[in-house]
């Protein structure tokens, strides 16, 4: 054991850094409360930019909204040339083409998130829910580039005419089709939301507690059984959650499904007919728009497709809370 | 009211003095004497004002007790033990002495706490100032995802110390004085995190040094390591006791009749007893701390 | 025991048409990206990295100018929207709170479910819309934008995931609030905030319909930020809904090169997280 320098020795030797010491902590100390100053500026600045781009949406379609009044949620015609505007169109085809996604979306991705969660082992269920969030993270251009050089054609040469054979009586498939339409745009939306079901639909299925499903096969059921009667409604709050995210992500759209759907602003009862979305038509118009009230128009359009997304999206959060997990997800 | 901790101890303590022979004894249970060391107490330190004093120190979270009236004087240059069942209130206490409860919310003091001779809940007190006076060894290894040299060199940067030469002989001292300069000093650059626990408990204890604090405050530190690294820590602890004072919260009993030279011993948040080490253990004056320390509850 | 076959029968179908729903997605990303891969591929070629878009209607050319704008217009966005979201998810994560961190993680989830042709529609009346002309500022300031919320919550989560003995070492070595997040616990989480925000500039890098009318377009360089800026995404709509044939081909070729960039940023981010897991 060496002999150490006693407490006297080791405080007498001053260290150069001793005067650096004294300057530095005088900025140190005043670094906490401009550390936390900073941050608390920056966590109000999200407040404060989105509510800035709400407040710019409500403003820019003040004149539309004085111009056309509640006539423009009801009113059919879209005619810039005459001035006059109305949204139904877009909000029908909004509408239709999300709910129809969904409709065909959801038992596609509960089932895969059902294959994904029971049927296969822990390591290639995680690789695989992996290939399907790369699904996700697929750019909307690049869905509406296969769409119209494949799905389109696809569907004009092959499926669509078979598909009228059989079930061509019905009004919805009613009606010629030229490949550009409401159906396709909505396909092309199935393919996009289904990854976001299946990947928090899997999650919320995992985290149903081992000891539920212990219970029921000791009862006797098959497989099957306990995931239809046990662990699906345990899950259910959190896969309703999902597919109302899906359908905030359906409705808020626009690349691919302004490839795909004809940019035609009417009301039809075929989905085999081209329809026009909000997000479509604003792409589409905005930087054509002539004139002030064409223009506002078109926001104030945004304006209606930010309030569906956001009631649509607040449901959402709210079963999310009601299930009392955190089901945040990237992207 | 002097500011901070710039204040120095009165008296130097003399170098430390080679004991000869180490008396031994403790009592175990009635029948079983366990021959064990003991530190024989005053030796040194005692003419020397104390470093710590509390004074009827109270802590409160909300309305629930944490310690209630706790007087007791902590000698400089010796090592002081606080022994007592769990939820008694030790870490809480020693926790107080570097202000780490304030962390806590709804914390609330009476009474008095002072280090040096300054009262440690003073408003005008400089928490960093304190803390580098008054260092921490945690419960469990906390080594920051750093490498070894970053750790060690953590709280000299954190003073301003910038110039290489002096941090390589800080942190070459430091974990000389913590014996683990022989098993680290090929690599200082590998990371904190690849050291066994024990290591990595020696690396706080080096981390904690390097701001050449007065006082060490060591809350159970062995508890999450194996017995052989713990026997290390003990020998560093009584190497160290020369230079630091140390204050160290165990509920291992023979771990504190080996190490420290005066006990606390606390129950439920007050102090039941403070005296020599010896005296605790073989002739303990109250009768909670003697059913204690034989084993009849807690 | 009639029952039980048919119960035994019923899993097996269910089950059944579950691995068909499986097969159906993960064959559909198979088919996408190999699709694309091969299509686009065939089409790629040294011009297209290095050469201006063709006079319209005539064929060759590139998309070099798309390229560049593109990492201009993204470079601007993380200038933007990363320090934003990386402080305020500091707020959230190390000051706490009750109220204030609720409405701010609300208001952001609603800032990310906004359809971003909308946060270019806020762009437009705040950038282009005063300076009277489209640029780089304003799909960069619309892109800065919609990195923000997922820059903030993932930030969020991986300072929480820094163990609490971490903070008490630092501060009990004398650190100041400050010195202890920025020293100590926001390294410590670096890797994941990090892996975030590649997610996000990957997410970004894709959009197409903020910038339509911000940054616009440009058939040619765009010097400083201040011009309308051609990008990759823009391009490919462009040209995917054009006439030409020429133009049809560019656009795959582009395609292949915006996915695969998308692609490696993703997979990246995820090795990041799974490395860092490992250690």
């Amino acid at each position: 054991m060496n002999t150490q320098p006693s407490l006297s020795e080791a405080d007498r030797t001053p260290e150069p850094g001793a005067y650096a010491r004294t300057r530095f902590r005088g900025l140190v100390r005043l670094g906490d409360p401009l550390f936390y100053g900073l941050t608390l500026g920056c966590a109000a600045l999200i407040i404060v930019v989105t509510g800035w781009l709400v407040s710019q949406l409500y403003i820019h379609s003040a004149e539309a909204r004085h111009e056309l009044g509640w006539r423009f949620l009801i009113s059919q015609n879209w005619d810039p040339v005459a001035g006059d505007f109305g949204a139904l169109p877009f909000i029908f085809g909004t509408l239709v083409t999300s709910v129809v996604a969904l409709l065909m979306a959801a038992p596609l991705g509960v089932g895969t998130a059902i294959f994904l969660a029971e049927m296969t082992p822990r390591r290639l269920s995680s690789f695989l829910a992996f290939l399907v969030d790369l699904l996700a993270a697929v750019p909307s251009v690049i869905y509406g580039l296969l769409g119209i050089f494949l799905l389109v054609p696809l569907l004009s040469s092959t499926v669509v005419p078979a598909m009228q054979k059989v079930v061509g009586f019905l009004p919805i498939f009613s009606g010629s089709f030229f490949g550009v339409s409401l159906f396709s745009a909505s396909l092309v939306l199935v393919i996009m939301v289904v990854p976001f079901i299946v990947s928090i639909s899997r999650e919320v299925l995992l985290a149903v507690p081992v000891e539920q499903r212990e219970a029921s096969f000791a009862l006797g059921s098959t497989h099957w059984e306990t995931v239809w009667k046990v662990v699906l409604p345990c899950a259910r709050r959190g896969i309703y959650a999902s597919v109302f995210l899906a359908l905030a992500r359906a409705l808020g759209e626009t690349m691919a499904v302004t490839m795909v759907i004809g940019n035609n602003p009417q009301i039809t009862k075929s989905l085999l007919a081209p329809g026009y979305t909000i997000a479509a038509v604003v792409a589409n118009e905005f930087t054509e728009a002539t004139g002030d009230l064409y223009l506002s128009a078109l926001i104030e359009l945004g304006l209606v497709l930010f309030g569906i997304t956001f009631v649509i999206n607040g449901l959402a959060r709210l079963l999310i809370l009601a299930t009392g997990k955190g089901l945040y997800h990237h992207g | 009211m002097t500011r901070g901790m710039t204040q120095e101890t009165s008296a130097l303590p003399e170098p430390h003095e080679q004991v000869d022979t180490r008396r031994e004894v403790i009592a175990l249970a009635d029948n079983i004497a366990i021959q064990k060391d003991v530190r024989p107490s005053g030796r040194r330190g005692e003419h020397l004002p104390p470093i710590i004093c509390a004074e009827k120190f109270s802590l409160y979270y909300g309305r629930k007790v944490g310690v209630r009236n706790i007087t007791m004087d902590i000698q400089p240059c010796c090592v002081t033990a606080i022994i007592g069942p769990s939820g008694c209130g030790k870490s809480t206490f020693l926790r107080s002495i570097n202000r780490m409860n304030d962390l806590i919310p709804h914390v609330r003091t009476e009474g008095l706490l002072t280090v040096n001779g300054v009262d440690v809940n003073d408003k005008r007190v400089n928490l960093v100032n304190l803390r580098q006076q008054v260092g921490m060894v945690f419960q469990k290894p906390n080594p920051f995802p750093k490498s070894v040299y970053d750790n060690v060199a953590y709280g000299p940067r954190l003073q301003g110390v910038r110039w290489r030469p002096v941090l390589n002989e800080l942190v070459e001292q430091s974990l000389r004085d913590a014996a683990l300069w022989d098993e680290v000093k090929d690599d200082l650059h590998k990371s904190a995190l690849s050291l066994s626990g024990g290591q990595q408990q020696r690396l706080c204890l080096a981390r904690a040094l390097a701001t050449k604090p007065k006082v060490l405050l060591m809350d159970e530190p062995c508890s999450a390591i194996d017995p052989i690294a713990t026997g290390k820590i003990e020998d560093l602890i009584d190497q160290l006791c020369d230079r630091y004072t140390i204050v160290i919260v165990t509920h291992n009993m023979q771990q504190a009749a080996r190490v420290s030279e005066h006990t606390a011993f606390f129950c439920l948040g007050d102090l039941i007893e403070f005296g020599p080490t010896e005296t605790l253990f073989t002739n303990p004056s109250e009768k909670a701390t003697e059913d204690y320390i034989t084993g009849r509850f807690g | 025991m009639a029952n039980l076959i048919r119960r035994r029968m019923t899993n097996a179908v269910m089950f059944s048409m579950t691995l068909i729903c499986a097969i159906s997605v993960i064959g559909v990303l198979f088919f996408i990206l190999g699709y694309l891969f091969w299509n686009g591929g065939r089409y790629l070629n040294w011009d297209f990295f290095t050469k201006l878009p063709a006079p319209v209607g005539e064929s060759g050319g590139g998309m070099a100018n798309a390229i560049v704008g593109s990492a201009k217009l993204l470079l601007l966005a993380t200038l933007i929207g990363a320090p934003i979201g990386l402080l305020g998810g500091i707020y959230l994560a190390e000051f706490g709170g009750r109220t204030f961190p609720f409405v701010v993680r609300y208001v952001a989830d609603l800032l990310n479910g906004v359809p971003s042709i909308i946060v270019g529609i806020f762009a437009y009346t705040v950038v282009v819309l005063k300076v009277r002309h489209f640029s780089a500022w304003a799909g960069g300031f619309a892109l800065g934008i919609m990195m923000i919320p997922i820059a903030l919550r993932s930030t969020e989560e991986f300072l929480r995931q820094v163990p609490r003995n971490l903070r008490e070492g630092a501060l009990a070595l004398g650190a100041t609030r400050s010195q202890m997040i920025l020293t100590v616990v926001v390294p410590a989480a670096m890797r994941g905030i990090l892996s975030g925000l590649m997610l996000d500039i990957a997410r970004v890098a894709g959009e197409t319909a903020p910038l339509l009318f911000t940054s616009f377009g440009n058939r040619f360089w765009s010097e400083g930020f201040n011009k309308p800026t051609a990008s990759l995404p823009v391009m490919i709509f462009t040209y995917a809904i054009g006439p030409y044939e020429d133009w049809h081909r560019q656009a795959w070729a582009a395609g292949f090169v915006l996915l695969a960039m998308v692609l490696m940023f993703n997979i990246t981010s995820r090795l990041l997280m799974s490395w860092r897991r490992s250690r």
